[in-house]
């Protein structure tokens, strides 16, 4: 069979869930006997480096129209794409733009579609994969009844290995129509990794007391080069920024390493974090719900358990590099 | 401006997830069904606000048995003029999706809002196949909107922050936390919503899933909390390292 990748790009390369959606779509089109291709919209520097990750052809479009996200075009370049090269399976990260389109792609190819894909497949004929559902509680097995097949893959869910080689790169040119929706701005945080990407995540709550303790977090964060997150009250109340938010209302994630401080654990911020692979819990409650999710605890007071975690954090570095 | 706004029915929460029938099918026994909150707190509620504020209708969607009435009968306590049910369990989201626009198609709607996510799957799918089948433009996660001379400016949330964007047409829309404030069903609302009316309809013929669950299973439980002395990190940091293997 073979496989497409949507190859989203960003800042004209391309994001680690990119990456690990080409090496899942490498390990399909090798068990079932297709080629693995990505395609590749706009401003992108250097397509070929998917071939590190398993990519035997990359289609570029690279036309300034593409840079802005349009849902509609870049489904039916996609769809194109999948047609000219009779691929059956279209694999998409699921990022907000990846999920903006799986839906449509889905409808066009006249697909069947599961979301949110968190291991390679169960088996490859017929093709069956899992997924997360009831916000990590449980895992459903999936079978396809359709020919055309698209999947999101969630973030983190398997291990990208790196080859030393390039893909071939065919320069292609989309008959798209004009957007529909226009982008007037973004405002993104800049420089650090956003948070669904993530694998390291320092996350604190209302047991900060207040936003101008928020110090000790970043210094955490950044000693261990983790993105910060936070519960929900504390970007209800503004101490941090809406997109920091996680839970069932806000960001899931499924990070390597969550570090919850000052966080209790309520079941609807669990929802959001519960399938990150390891846990640390600080809190100064030994009965907080937290510890029952947690793979380590630590029962003390943050103010003082941080900056002692930041300078053990440090002085690890130093003897390692 | 006329809306229709797409609403689905989830366990709440803090139910008590597992299943039944050899893991074939989740077990309902018990479990408190609630309206899902994307489509409850953010959607209808700025629907609503819009239809105020412009005149219009709310009309709410959803697709399901009987067992949808009673969040159904909430919508309109909270203030959706009229509703439809189109009668049918769906098993995937490509179902609801050619009901919702079957229905919309012959209809003149503004705005198609849906939910974020239904919160039990978490899928995302409805709203951009509605949007593929309409052939509509689909803006995503909208945690704030304004509309003024027939444009709607919106934030969608992206990865790390917002992207601003416009749209001039009729489009489908998914609502993220922030588009609107939660409204609570007051008396009044509760006992008009008793003749609003709510109509029945029945499904397409030939309207298969086009996937189809296999079985669940529960993921192993955590081993237990490891607990560590607070005045030594270096040990936290020494397991993180050699244990865990995540630094
Ligand atoms: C439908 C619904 C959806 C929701 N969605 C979300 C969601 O997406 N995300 C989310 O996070 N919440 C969500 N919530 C809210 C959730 O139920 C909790 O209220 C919230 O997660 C609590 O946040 P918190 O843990 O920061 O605060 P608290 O519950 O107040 O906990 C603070 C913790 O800090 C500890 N602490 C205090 N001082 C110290 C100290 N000096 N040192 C160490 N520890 C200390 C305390 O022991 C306590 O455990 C939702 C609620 C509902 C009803
Ligand atoms: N059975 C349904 N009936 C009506 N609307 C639905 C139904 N299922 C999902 N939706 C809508 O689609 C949104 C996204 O759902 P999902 O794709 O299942 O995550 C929900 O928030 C609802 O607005």
């Amino acid at each position: 069979m073979n496989v497409l990748i949507y190859a989203e790009s960003k800042d004209r390369g391309f994001k680690k869930a990119i990456n690990d959606a080409v090496y899942y779509g490498k390990q399909v089109a090798n068990n079932t006997g297709g080629k693995c291709i990505a395609m590749a919209l706009g401003s992108v520097d250097n397509p070929s480096e998917l071939g590190q990750y398993g990519v035997d052809l990359v289609i570029h479009d690279g036309a300034e129209k593409f840079d802005a996200f349009d849902s509609v075009q870049h489904t039916k370049a996609l769809v194109q794409a999948a047609k000219d090269h009779h691929c059956n399976l279209v694999i998409i990260a699921d990022t907000a733009n990846g999920k903006s389109i799986a839906g449509r792609v889905a409808i066009n190819l006249e697909a069947g579609l599961v979301s949110m894909v968190n291991a390679l497949p169960l088996s490859y004929d017929p093709l069956m994969v899992s997924r997360t559902v009831f916000s990590g509680k449980a895992i459903a097995k999936y079978q396809f009844q359709t020919e055309n097949k698209v999947m999101t893959l969630a973030g983190n869910s398997i291990k990208a290995e790196k080859q030393d080689r390039v893909a071939e790169v065919q320069k292609m040119s989309f008959n798209v129509p004009d957007a529909m929706v226009k982008v007037l701005a973004q405002e993104t945080v800049k420089g650090e990794v956003p948070l669904p990407e993530a694998e390291l995540v320092v996350s604190a709550g209302r047991g900060m007391k207040g936003p101008e303790n928020w110090g000790i977090i970043e210094d955490l964060a950044h000693t261990l080069g983790a993105t910060t997150a936070c519960s929900r009250p504390v970007a209800d109340s503004d101490w941090r920024p809406h997109h920091e938010h996680v839970g069932q209302t806000g960001v899931a994630i499924r990070p390597n390493l969550y570090i919850a401080i000052g966080i209790s654990g309520a079941i609807q911020h669990l929802a959001g974090v519960n399938n990150s692979k390891t846990i640390v819990v600080i809190n100064k409650d030994p009965e907080a719900p937290f510890f029952k999710a947690a793979d380590y605890g630590v029962v003390g007071d943050l103010f003082e358990v941080v900056p002692r975690l930041t300078e053990a954090l440090k002085k690890y570095k130093s003897q390692n590099s | 401006m006329n809306i229709l706004v797409c609403i689905s029915k989830t366990p709440d929460t803090t139910s008590k997830i597992s299943f039944v029938d050899d893991n074939m099918k989740f077990n309902e026994q018990g479990v408190n069904f609630i309206m899902n909150p994307y489509d409850e707190w953010y959607a209808l509620v700025r629907a609503i606000e819009l239809v105020e504020q412009n005149g219009g209708k709310v009309t709410v969607i959803s697709v399901g048995g009987s067992d949808y009435d009673i969040i159904i009968r909430k919508a309109l306590a909270i203030g959706a003029d009229n509703a439809v049910r189109i009668d049918m369990q769906a098993e995937d989201a490509s179902q609801v999706a050619l009901e919702i626009a079957n229905y919309a198609r012959s209809r003149d709607f503004e705005v198609i809002f849906t939910g974020k996510e239904t919160i039990d799957f978490n899928g995302s799918e409805v709203g951009a196949m509605i949007a593929a089948l309409l052939d509509m433009p689909f803006v995503s996660y909208a945690s704030h909107l304004e509309y003024a001379d027939g444009k709607f400016v919106i934030d969608r949330d992206i990865e790390g922050g917002i992207e601003k964007v416009q749209v001039n047409e009729k489009f489908v829309l998914s609502a993220a936390k922030g588009l609107a404030q939660q409204r609570i069903p007051n008396m009044k609302g509760i006992m008009m919503s008793k003749s609003k009316p709510l109509e029945v309809m029945t499904p397409l013929s030939g309207n298969h899933p086009r996937v189809k669950v296999d079985g669940f299973e529960t993921p192993p439980a955590k081993s237990g909390v490891k607990l560590i002395n607070p005045e030594n990190m270096d040990e936290l940091v020494r397991l993180l390292h050699e244990e865990a293997k995540v630094i």
